[in-house]
């Protein structure tokens, strides 16, 4: 994991898009990708296992937590918080947005994988729309701000 | 009251990414190693805006809850992604970040998609 941790890149290497830079942003993308996909996979198969009702009380969100799946999928999604932001760090909004919607193609084969789940034509019309674009996406240059002004 | 929730978590989606996308850039390049994660928590701490922008996204997680609790997620998973095409927009002209044709091609692409899974 060191290797990944290139700190002082924007210093050191010059050209801000520079391949190693590049395939540490798909590198944190699909990190990301992969603690969302479990995460709410994690918390959707624990809060079925939960047998109150959610309302507006927060004890019972606290006592949902104590369910192990929920719990795992609260740490995951908490992961993915923090990868998004540091996926922010390397590149730009208009960037992250449409490559992380890949999410809702995972979304649709896991549900059909695992919860066997019928998928519409249209939603497979839709799925491809956003795989497509975000592969569009995914091939401009990440990062088109000018550099930070106080990298800390 | 739909209506209402719709703002709300569009306006904390908005918010909350153009203060991490405008906080995190300037912070510097993180990374997701264990000590990548320490730094970053390090860094979020430090940085005021971070915390309100991860506040905003409290706020839209919770608006989008109760918006599902009442209307079909049909309905709520496209209406969410107006916040996509507002915050794209405010990239560039807030943010100042440059989009071309292939990346606004591309965006279109996956909002047209998004849309068909939704609805």
């Amino acid at each position: 994991m060191t290797s990944l941790n290139t700190r002082s890149s924007v210093v050191m290497e010059g050209p801000r898009h520079s391949s190693g830079a590049a395939l540490k942003t798909y590198f944190v993308l699909i990190f990301f990708l992969a603690l969302k996909a479990a995460g709410n996979s994690w918390m959707a198969w624990g809060m079925k296992q939960v047998p109150e009702r959610m309302s507006m009380n927060p004890a019972l969100y606290l006592h949902a937590m104590l369910n192990p799946f929920v719990a795992m999928g609260i740490a995951a999604l908490i992961l993915a918080l923090l990868t998004r932001m540091a996926l922010l760090s390397l590149a730009d909004l208009s960037f992250v947005l449409p490559v992380t919607a890949i999410g809702y193609v995972i979304a649709v084969f896991l549900g059909k994988i695992f919860l066997h789940e019928t998928v519409s034509r249209q939603r497979w019309l839709g799925t491809l729309l956003i795989f497509a674009g975000a592969v569009l996406v995914g091939t401009t240059s990440r990062n088109t701000t000018p550099p930070a002004e106080d990298p800390k | 009251m739909k209506w209402i929730l719709v703002i709300v978590m569009v306006a904390a989606t908005v918010l909350s990414d153009l203060l991490q996308s405008h906080e995190m850039k300037r912070a510097g390049e993180q990374s997701v190693s264990a000590c990548g994660f320490a730094r970053l928590l390090h860094t979020i701490a430090q940085r005021r805006l971070l915390i309100l922008g991860v506040a905003c996204n409290a706020v839209s997680f919770f608006a989008f809850m109760a918006l599902v609790q009442t209307e079909p997620l049909s309905f709520a998973v496209p209406a969410s992604s107006a916040s996509f095409v507002l915050e794209t927009v405010l990239a560039k002209f807030v943010l100042h970040e440059r989009i071309g044709a292939r990346r606004a091609a591309g965006a279109l692409a996956v909002l047209a998609g998004v849309v068909l899974v939704g609805g």
